[in-house]
């Protein structure tokens, strides 16, 4: 525990400045409207933490958050209501329902991507409301209860709302720093920025993203609760479920700055004051201005800074001081395989069995019948000419497609129909034809990323980081960005990344393309320094002179199908290699090879 | 139940869902061409409602000439939207981030228009009077109000026009171009950003000329946008995003489900059997029901 907590406490200090400065407005302002003024900006931050973390950390823009705002309100007033309950137990009780009303969306609506996710979320709040007008809640009035008034959240002095909404504001910014902290922060940002390559990097985005759908209805429904009771005493489907509180919601957070806890607090502390006032001064004579406001506020931050208040501001502070320059790189010697707990298998048996598989896209036979076997210890070459179905093979390999007939087996257990990441946690690690970077991750948070399948605290994942990095002489770079990097680097971040999983088996798709000679034999003296440390290697590339240096047996496909299998000096004689893929120029040089 | 009072009910449920249709033109050719998904869709509808009533109440003008004559200010009120607002959201970029951009700056150009149309013109709902809205051709023993009938031959009318213009006018091909493979037609010497110019005017008249359409039988008020922006999202959805003869059909599929959920549910759940089947084709066709996958037309 020693070593771990000490980024995280870093953190701690500003939310209890941000705390300490509410407690200091909740007793220094005097009058009652001021109050409610102050609720409501602890009550949009909260909700706009909330939403933060579903669309800002995991990127899932939802237009329908206010679906659990509302539920934690209903279900609360209705316990009131029907049975007396405390809103001190019913807004548990509501936060259950939001949290399980998330599972029920999230299951489905995460097969969805993109624009598809965000429309299908439109949905939900609408329902809910059409049913709760059906059922007869168009207006649920709190009852008083005048005998024991703090039991029933109904308190006369304004600064009780005040602390109220505050707690919730406060967990709900401790939540959203462990989110940020954690393996599940790094799962979300990576997810985020490129949802293939977490998941090949052994992130499985589905249960990541159930994951922050569930935590972030949590603040939601409690922040409902309390709005219920501190602002609204009547609820209603349009007060709880409506429009408005969805663009409340996106205006603190897209003002503020998204996928950071500080952003929705600070779209908050500006937006709802401004809107308050004008609708104070003028809302009377002018009912529509603060959807007016909030509509110009929209507009005017796409247009102008798309990126909000927080990051425009974190952009003009210097940049932190980058990282000492690690020690040399040891770029000498095998790079030691981490069994990372899996049994040994003997050199030269069978890793992996690749039996009979086919794939077809609408009737194009990407791959047909294609079966071979990987030793243990091995580098296999994988060639073809273009269209062969070589990335195919590696994508049913790795999870990514799964084969219309066939199976793949790795130590001796079928892995066909596995999720991409549950395959790069038992040891198949990957790597991808154009690199597939986290954009906005330094070099060494992307291969955190990957280091997170074996590690479980963020201290432990950046000591294996540094390791891989290490070993692929990367380490220098550590604390840029991918931007930053140049071609032959980035091939080694991603080599990086696939070494932090600890994986005994890689599938690298063409390492080499792109890369200058110099590159080349560096890319290449990796993967011999890999393989020497135990780890197998099956490699796609296109440069015959490579190949034949690099690896100990080749697979050739042609159209498809697995044309031959063997030692690099047999197939390249082999008239069906030549004919589909070297040439008649290769034949002529093979004879005079011979001769 | 009566056969008879089934075909009522799709009689019904047709007439309404061909304005539905005319309405998911507009944004199905946005989304298409510019792969923009436009909020504020609703806002024009309900802007296109008010013109035709001041034509109305003002000029005497019939609603269905005024919802035509809505179409060359909106065509131009589109185009100066798009160039003043909608080009610094679209073009390069991560395509997510750039969605949410679009997403959430439409969304607030809804909100502007909603509530600056409360504030001049008050929330007050309107309605125009015409001989037609309260009367009914009988068909044997199907009625058909008239208002409605007028507005769905019109509404078929128009869409016939955006057909044929799209499929037989260079202009329209080249339009198809654009949506289908910007980077190409740029080569081929067409101009992407006018046409997306040009088809974001072209959707924002469609769903002003439908509005007009609506105005003849619907009351006008500023908030009249939100019930049929996601109306319009389901059936461009339904058709399969940006196929213009699929958000046709996804308009009548839901005038007809709006018609056909009465049978079964009451009246407070007519939109809650809209929803649903929009979910429902969000999980297992997410092509759209008769659409293929991102086609303009």
């Amino acid at each position: 525990m020693a070593a771990v907590p000490a980024s995280r406490l870093r953190g701690l200090a500003p939310i209890g400045l941000v705390v300490l400065l509410g407690l200091v407005l909740t007793f220094a302002l005097g009058e009652r409207y001021h109050h409610r003024v102050l609720t409501l900006v602890f009550v949009w931050a909260t909700m706009g933490l909330s939403w933060n973390i579903i669309s800002g950390y995991a990127g899932q823009t939802s237009f329908g958050h206010q679906a659990f705002f509302g539920v934690g309100a209903y279900v609360t007033v209705l316990l009131i209501v029907g049975f007396r309950l405390t809103p001190w137990l019913g807004l548990m009780v509501g936060t259950v329902a939001a949290v399980v009303a998330a599972a029920l969306i999230g299951f489905p609506t995460f097969r969805l991507a993109g624009i598809y996710f965000a429309l299908a979320t439109l949905a939900y709040p609408l329902i809910l409301r059409i049913f709760m007008d059906f059922l007869g809640y168009q207006e649920v009035a709190i009852p008083m209860v005048r005998d024991r008034p703090a039991l029933y959240m109904q308190f006369t002095d304004p600064r009780a709302y005040d602390l109220l909404a505050l707690a919730a504001l406060a967990g709900t910014l401790l939540l959203s720093h462990w989110i940020e902290t954690s393996r599940l922060g790094y799962a979300l940002r990576a997810l985020k920025e490129n949802e293939q390559a977490a998941e090949a990097s052994g992130v499985d985005t589905f249960r990541a993203k159930m994951i922050a759908l569930m935590l972030s209805a949590a603040p939601a429904a409690v922040i409902g609760a309390i709005y219920a009771h501190a602002i609204l005493y009547v609820v209603t489907p349009d007060a709880v479920f409506g429009v408005l509180v969805i663009v409340q919601t996106l205006v603190v957070c897209l003002v503020g700055g998204v996928g950071t806890k500080w952003g929705p607090v600070l779209g908050a502390a500006i937006m709802v004051p401004m809107s308050e006032t004008l609708d104070a001064t003028i809302g009377d004579r002018l009912p529509g201005i603060q959807g007016v406001v909030y509509g110009a506020a929209l507009v005017l931050v796409m247009l102008f800074a798309p990126e909000g208040i927080y990051w425009r501001l974190r952009a003009l502070l210097p940049a932190r001081r980058a990282a000492p320059a690690g020690a040399a790189a040891a770029t000498e010697g095998p790079i030691a395989a981490d069994l990372a707990g899996r049994a040994p298998v003997v050199r030269g048996a069978t890793l992996m069995d690749v039996r009979g598989v086919s794939k077809a896209f609408l009737g194009l036979h990407a791959l047909e019948e294609v079966s071979f076997t990987v030793r243990a210890g091995e580098i296999l070459g994988v060639i073809g000419p273009n269209g062969a179905g070589k990335t195919t093979l590696f994508n049913v390999l790795n999870g990514f497609l799964s084969p219309d007939q066939g199976e793949v087996r790795y130590r001796d257990a079928r892995i066909t129909g596995l999720r991409p990441s549950a395959i790069c946690r038992s040891g198949v690690g990957r790597t991808f034809q154009v690199v597939r970077s986290f954009p906005q991750m330094t070099v060494l948070e992307n291969v955190m990323v990957g280091a997170f399948v074996h590690e479980t605290t963020p201290h432990r994942a950046r000591q294996r980081a540094l390791a891989a990095l290490a070993s692929v002489g990367l380490e220098a770079r550590a604390d840029v960005v991918p931007s930053g990097l140049t071609t032959p680097d980035l091939r080694l971040m991603e080599l990086a990344r696939c070494l932090a999983t600890a994986p005994d088996l890689i599938l690298l798709d063409e390492p080499l393309a792109g890369l200058a000679r110099d590159g080349v034999e560096t890319v290449m003296a990796l993967v011999r320094r890999v393989r020497d440390g135990g780890v197998t290697v099956v490699i796609i590339e296109h440069t015959m002179y490579a190949v034949v240096q690099l690896v100990d047996r080749l697979v050739v496909l042609d159209h498809g199908r697995r044309v031959a299998e063997g030692l690099p000096g047999e197939v390249v004689r082999d008239p069906a290699v030549i004919e589909a893929y070297l040439g008649k120029r290769w034949l002529r040089h093979v004879e005079g090879l011979r001769t | 139940m009566p056969l008879g009072d089934l075909v009522q009910y799709v009689v019904t449920g047709l007439l309404v869902g061909g304005v539905y249709a005319l309405m998911s033109i507009g944004l199905a050719l946005i989304f298409g061409v510019m792969k923009v998904v436009n909020f504020a869709q609703g806002d024009f509808m309900m802007l296109g409602m008010y013109l035709t009533y001041f034509l109305a109440v003002g000029y005497g003008v019939d609603p269905l000439l005024g919802a035509l004559l809505t179409i060359p200010p909106f065509f131009v009120l589109g185009l100066l939207v798009h160039r003043t607002l909608l080009v610094r959201v679209t073009g390069g970029g991560n395509p997510q981030r750039l969605m949410d951009a679009q997403l959430i700056l439409t969304l607030g150009l809804s909100l502007i228009i909603t509530n600056a149309t409360t504030m001049i013109l008050t929330p007050m709902p309107r309605g125009i009077q015409t001989a037609y809205a309260t009367q009914a051709f009988a068909v044997g023993p199907i009625l058909m109000n008239q208002a409605r009938s007028y507005a769905f031959l019109m509404a078929l009318v128009l869409a016939g026009l955006v057909y044929v213009f799209l499929t037989r006018t260079d202009v329209g091909k080249a339009l198809r171009a654009a949506a289908d493979e910007p980077e190409a037609a740029g080569y081929q010497g067409i101009d992407v950003r006018a046409m997306h110019g040009l088809a974001f005017g072209v959707g924002i008249a469609l769903v002003a000329a439908a509005g007009g359409l609506l105005a003849t039988y619907h009351p006008i008020e500023p908030t009249v946008a939100v019930n049929f922006i996601v109306l319009m999202f389901v059936a461009v959805v339904l058709g399969g995003l940006g196929s213009i003869p699929g958000a046709f059909a996804g308009g009548l599929v839901i005038g007809l489900v709006q018609s056909l959920t009465l049978l079964v549910l009451p009246f407070q759940l007519q939109n809650a059997g809209v929803f649903i089947a929009f979910l429902l084709v969000l999980y297992l066709r997410p092509q759209g029901l008769f659409g293929q996958r991102l086609r303009a037309v």
